[in-house]
């Protein structure tokens, strides 16, 4: 059941997440389960049949408790609305999550802060999925354009046998500001775990990003992709670790950063361990300017400069 | 349509292109044939105005304009385009928005005939990224599909068939013809006999010159036994 705490809060989360490009007629619909947080007010909780999501405000933000049946496949994406819709504020997210064995949702966090110019937003997650689950989680983050802002989303996720993690955090719209994101995953056998994440720097932007994958698990399978791009004085260091401590596991750390501008600066690096003879992780890092031939391929069919560039890297944090 | 004067081009102090001197008729498909190293790339990036390169003297008139400082957008939208050998791989951009971008109206409808002219299922195709996932033949196609969804008045293609299998080299070949039949002319690349077949005329490349222009078979035919047998390529004033 939809519980309104406060209507015009509401209302301004679900303007700010539509002018932020997201469609407000899936956060209205019956049959979707959702969460809408301002600062620390629980504005909406809507579990659904499989589902339950308890929540607590605290002082500084919400602890959610989100519980997926065994054996429940949650039919439409879950969705997840974190904000804070004032210049200043502090939230902090303490999230539990416990995906029943051979469960299957999907969950998308929108996280929105379109006027921040003194705000940080906390999460705090201790993720379990269970045996053959999956679950796939997507966080998209709507920043103004003033870069006050920062954003620390720390995770530490256990994928039991045969499950699947899989999860994507994309910072595109509006200034970073400052990100320290530290994900951090155990894969047991043959559970299989994907991180990906996607960030835009413009400014001032500060992005730190820490990847880690345990395959602990014979037969797990990792991936820790990046991709960022830098423009203006942004600077960026992404950890990519992978460590393959299990008969046949299988980990793979990719990492692209985007330099578009003299004074960015990005830096990767990438470790890669291997503890059983037969496991093996890969990686591959690549940093530098856009590739002259992409651009001139899209000049050579009409596009100015700048909208090839603008196009090669909407292309790279689709 | 694209005359080409006296044009050279040296790097480093080398000369690259001496003296080159080309015309290309409207409507017309002009090959071009050469040995590995005789600059065939080098005037594909000069008269695209890719690459950086920038004649060190001649003039590259397309349309009555010397084209030869423009950029490459610039000679872009006034109808040029290029087909490179080895087509970028762009991670994100999908075949639909490639050809989209490059389409003079964007019809998803025609967007969809222009991969079926070169051989290629929409439905396998159109939502699959321009990425290292393709194999180089498959870029090579959606290349040319893209410069056909452009409608360019003058295609260069440079090296169409490389890495093309045999099977899908006629599939290729008709998608040059269909590009001429739409009325774009096409300045055709290549150091087979096979594709320099399909131009109405073709040119033999040496050491960055024209050396010879005239009927596709009695050209290919004089390249073959001259230049392929040639112990002095890229050294023209040998030839007897």
């Amino acid at each position: 059941m939809i519980r309104y705490s406060v209507e015009k809060e509401y209302q301004g989360m679900i303007d700010a997440y539509q002018k932020a490009g997201g469609d407000r007629r899936v956060l209205e619909t019956k049959d979707v389960a959702k969460l809408v947080v301002h600062e620390n007010r629980v504005l909406a909780n809507d579990g659904i049949k499989g589902l339950k999501i308890e929540t607590k405000e605290t002082q500084n933000g919400v602890d959610v408790d989100m519980r997926v049946e065994a054996g429940a496949r949650i039919p439409h994406p879950v969705h997840l609305c974190f904000g804070i819709l004032p210049k200043e504020g502090l939230q902090e997210i303490v999230m539990k999550v416990r995906a029943g064995d051979n469960s299957q949702v999907s969950v998308i966090a929108h996280c929105i802060f379109p006027a921040a110019v003194k705000v940080i937003h906390k999460m705090d997650a201790d993720i379990e999925i269970g045996a053959n689950a999956r679950f796939d989680y997507k966080e998209t983050h709507y920043h103004g354009e003033s870069g006050g802002i920062e954003v620390i989303p720390k995770a530490r996720v256990k994928v039991g046998k045969g499950g699947v993690w899989q999860s994507t955090f994309a910072l595109s719209q509006g200034l970073v500001g400052k990100l320290d994101y530290d994900f951090d995953v155990v894969c047991l056998e043959k559970a299989v775990a994907e991180l990906v994440v996607k960030a835009y720097g413009r400014g001032s932007d500060d992005i730190k990003i820490w990847e880690k994958i345990h395959l602990d698990g014979a037969g797990a399978r990792g991936l820790a992709k990046s991709r960022l791009v830098l423009g203006d004085r942004a600077r960026a260091e992404v950890r990519g670790e992978t460590y393959g401590n299990a008969p046949y596991a299988r980990g793979h750390v990719d990492c692209m950063e985007l330099v578009n501008g003299s004074e960015a600066v990005a830096k990767a690096i990438p470790i890669v361990s291997v503890t059983n003879g037969t496991a093996k992780v890969t990686h591959e890092a690549a940093i530098g300017s856009i590739d002259r031939k992409q651009v001139e391929t899209l000049m050579a069919r009409g596009l100015d400069e700048d909208e090839a560039v603008d196009v090669i890297v909407r292309g790279i944090l689709r | 349509m694209l005359v080409v004067e006296n044009l050279q081009l040296k790097l480093n102090g080398k000369s690259i292109i001496n003296g080159l001197d080309l015309h290309v008729g409207k409507g017309e498909i002009h090959g071009i044939l050469g040995e590995n190293g005789t600059g065939k790339t080098t005037i594909a990036n000069l008269i695209m105005g890719t690459n950086n390169y920038r004649p060190t003297a001649g003039r590259i008139i397309f349309e009555g304009q010397d084209i030869a400082q423009l950029s490459v957008s610039q000679r872009a939208k006034k109808g040029i385009t290029l087909a490179w050998q080895e087509p970028a791989r762009v991670e994100g951009l999908t075949v639909r928005d490639y050809l989209s971008l490059s389409s003079h109206n964007g019809q998803a409808k025609q967007i969809e005939d222009y991969l079926l002219m070169v051989g290629m299922e929409p439905g396998q195709y159109l939502d699959r990224d321009i990425d290292a996932t393709l194999s180089g033949g498959e870029r090579k196609r959606i290349e040319l599909a893209s410069v056909l969804a452009m409608r360019p008045k003058l295609a260069i293609l440079d090296e169409p068939d490389s890495g093309i299998d045999i099977v899908a080299l006629p599939l290729l070949l008709n998608g040059i013809a269909a590009m001429n039949k739409q009325g774009s002319s096409v300045l055709l690349i290549t150091h087979s006999e096979r594709v320099a077949e399909i131009a109405q005329r073709v040119s033999i490349l040496c050491a960055g010159k024209i050396i010879r222009t005239g009927a596709p078979s009695e050209t290919s035919l004089w390249f073959k036994n001259n230049c392929l047998t040639c112990p002095h390529i890229n050294e023209p004033e040998q030839l007897s």
